[in-house]
């Protein structure tokens, strides 16, 4: 099983993610992670829809997909082809004995702390989930409180844009 | 013409209903029979069928002929009422989420909650429902946006981004697709129902005689193709004809035409034609190569497909040299001699089941319309009734809906009002939904019913007859034992002339007497054996070559493929 990310671009209406999450459980898919947000035309949205199965059930889900009257477009994004992120929000536990080297780690990761109190500082990261995952590992020594993690973005790479070919 | 039954929230749009001089509504028993009776009259006609309910549980009992319309492509709309907007996911009296309910059984669904989009989400839902690959459409309307005043244009536009249905196929696909049909030495027509519904049984006629080729119909493609035709090997799949089974298995190129590679078709998949090319020709892309990995697919329109194939047929067959296709028939010809479709005289002395349904069919006149329920009476009916004529052969193929017959024959009648409708169903269906038989006798709809009363519910005893030591656990109805319900007089109690058969001397007078009487709906209770079982059959999750003409005899597997 490889992992593949698809974007979507739906009509805004309501109902549209239960009948694109119901679809991918009926046909028996997990979804690893979803994002649904706006796009520049008001009426269109667009869902990055992570997923890991093989080439021919992805190709039968992709043609399922877009047999949905709602769906306009989807388009695969190649993780070498797209910028692809995800952003984490991580509340560690950092004392006054520990603080400066867990500050360490958010400087290395390119992350920012967004709160502090005496006992712990929340940090915000975006990336992809490889380099997410590695921060996790980092600060797990100092003891994780609390984790929430969005659904991942992607947009292809170079001028090109999907929705501007989907609305012609 | 509108199938329903009214209830609170769907009041103000029966209010109209009672000035209307252009719409025909039927007032229904239940809601299930609404929905099928839509299916019927699609099926039988061609046009969208619609029906109407109340929210709740009126919206609820329409989920089973939603299901049974998408699983068979037909085009439906149901419209529903729905509780007010302010009380929308309160839990109100008969509030249902009909939408959420109906959403992975219908084509598309919509809940209006604006009056002014009434319109045209009753024109897209037509739209949808009768266009690409047809399927049932539900439109919630909330009982406020019912009552409310708006201005109305007529027609109003179509905002469907996301719905194009391709018609026209691919070019080089079909140049590809008749590159490999006049080079193939065992090609067979796998012919689906996607034919029928694409108005394709002409051309497909065509293209058999152009090019020889030996012709398989689906369950739901009985009357695609006349099956007086000698190119005609019948039904394929789980109780198919040996030749029709055979025919696929020993293939070397199947041509899928609108059909869609179902499991009672292929049997055990890896072992299912194991040395075909498969050109797979449907309007739905997600059918193609969904089963069966497709050397050729095309997607369009099967009457566009078939008319381009002939053409390009013709066009191959200018440069390449004739296959000769005798060594192929002279195969398939022993194996249908040897191995036709028949039927033994039970034992016991009863009437024979196939022998009643084989004569209704002999005795009725060309152009009668046949439905049925589910089960082994509608094998028999696809196996021995003899369909000329698309659009004559109308059942519940995909969902297997018990209970199909009886409304849908009600639908059938409504649509084609000057045409003898039989239906051609089982003692257990029949009890599912003989209610509508009142609709009929009160609306002017003298359908024909022929119970196949076996007493039991009879493909289910046939497997436990085959694969569980005859042990007969909860399938004997006591109709025979008790005579409860009494068929004929349940008939006369509906409005129905009430007739019956036990014996094969009665058989031809009393279908004679069913098809004089026409001034209200008959019912015949044969009363029959109920040992009788269908044959051939490819017992469930086994291959294809292990067809069974008759218990213990597999022509395929011993043969040696």
């Amino acid at each position: 099983m490889t992992r593949h990310t698809l974007s979507v671009l739906v009509e805004d209406k309501p109902g549209v993610l239960a009948r694109v999450a119901g679809l991918f459980s009926r046909r028996g898919f997990n979804i690893e992670s979803l994002a649904v947000g706006r796009t520049e035309y008001p009426d269109i949205s667009r869902m990055t829809i992570v997923v890991s199965v093989d080439e021919l059930p992805l190709e039968q889900v992709t043609k399922q997909l877009n047999k949905l009257i709602n769906v306009i477009k989807i388009v695969e994004l190649e993780p070498t082809a797209s910028v692809q992120r995800q952003l984490v929000l991580i509340k560690v536990r950092a004392d006054a004995t520990v603080r400066s080297q867990v500050l360490e780690t958010v400087q290395l990761f390119r992350a920012k702390v967004v709160d502090v109190s005496p006992e712990a500082v929340t940090i915000e990261a975006t990336g992809t989930s490889e380099k997410l995952d590695a921060l996790l590992r980092m600060l797990e020594p100092y003891g994780l409180r609390e984790i929430v993690q969005s659904g991942m973005v992607a947009i292809g790479r170079g001028a090109r844009s999907i929705t501007a070919t989907a609305v012609r | 013409m509108v199938f329903g039954i009214p209830g609170g929230t769907i009041l103000p749009a029966y209010d109209p209903l009672l000035d209307s001089t252009k719409v025909r509504h039927i007032l229904v028993r239940h809601e299930q029979g609404a929905g099928h009776a839509a299916t019927g009259y699609a099926q039988a006609t061609g046009k969208v069928g619609v029906c109407m309910a109340t929210s709740g549980p009126g919206a609820t009992n329409l989920v089973t002929p939603l299901a049974d319309a998408n699983m068979d492509s037909v085009p439906v709309v149901a419209i529903t009422g729905q509780q007010t907007r302010p009380l929308i996911g309160t839990d109100a009296f008969q509030e249902a989420d009909i939408c959420g309910i109906t959403m992975p059984i219908t084509k598309h669904n919509m809940l209006v909650t604006d009056p002014a989009e009434i319109p045209r989400a009753i024109a897209e839902a037509f739209h949808i429902a009768a266009t690409g690959r047809p399927g049932p459409v539900l439109v919630d309307i909330p009982k406020d946006v019912l009552q409310e005043q708006t201005s109305f244009s007529w027609p109003p536009d179509l905002r469907l981004p996301g719905y194009r249905p391709t018609t026209r196929p691919h070019g080089k696909q079909v140049r590809e697709a008749a590159k490999l049909i006049v080079n193939a030495r065992k090609p067979v027509l796998y012919v689906g129902g996607g034919v029928i519904k694409a108005d394709a049984h002409a051309e497909l006629l065509r293209l058999a005689e152009d090019t020889g080729i030996p012709v398989v119909t689906t369950l739901m493609a009985r009357g695609a193709f006349p099956d007086s035709h000698d190119q005609h090997l019948g039904m394929p799949g789980m109780h198919g004809t040996v030749a029709a089974v055979a025919a696929m298995q020993k293939s070397d190129l199947l041509i899928a035409l609108g059909a869609r590679f179902d499991d009672r078709v292929t049997g055990q998949l890896g072992s299912f034609a194991p040395d075909a090319q498969i050109i797979h020709a449907d309007i739905d892309p997600a059918e193609i190569s969904k089963n069966r990995r497709a050397d050729v697919p095309i997607v369009g329109d099967c009457k566009e497909i078939i008319t381009e194939l002939i053409d390009a047929v013709r066009t191959e067959r200018e440069t390449a040299k004739a296959v000769d296709l005798t060594p192929w028939w002279d195969t398939l010809k022993s194996l249908r001699e040897t191995f036709p479709l028949g039927y033994d005289w039970p034992e016991d002395g009863t009437l024979s089941p196939q022998y009643v349904i084989e004569r209704i069919g002999a005795l009725s006149p060309a152009d009668t319309i046949y439905t049925a329920g589910v089960g082994q009476h509608q094998m028999w009916a696809a196996q021995f009734v003899k369909y000329e004529h698309p659009r004559t052969w109308i059942n519940s193929g995909g969902l297997g809906t018990m209970g199909f017959a009886v409304p849908a024959a009600m639908g059938i009648k409504a649509g084609e009002p000057d045409r003898t409708v039989w239906a051609i169903d089982g003692d257990g269906c029949f009890q599912m939904t003989n209610q509508e038989l009142a609709t009929c006798a009160i609306e002017g709809l003298p359908v024909k019913i022929a119970v196949i009363n076996n007493g039991n519910l009879g493909m289910v005893r046939q497997w436990q007859t085959l694969f569980y030591g005859e042990r007969y656990s909860n399938t004997d109805l006591g109709t025979h034992k008790h005579r409860i319900p009494d068929f004929k007089l349940l008939a006369e109690a509906l409005g129905c002339a009430g007739l019956r058969a036990e014996s094969r001397e009665e058989v031809d007078d009393v279908i004679a007497k069913a098809l004089e009487i026409n001034d209200r709906p008959v019912v015949i209770d044969f009363v029959v054996g109920k040992d009788a079982q269908v044959w051939p059959m490819v017992a469930a999750g086994t291959g294809n070559s292990e067809i069974m003409a008759a218990r213990g005899i597999r022509p395929l597997f011993d043969e040696d493929l």
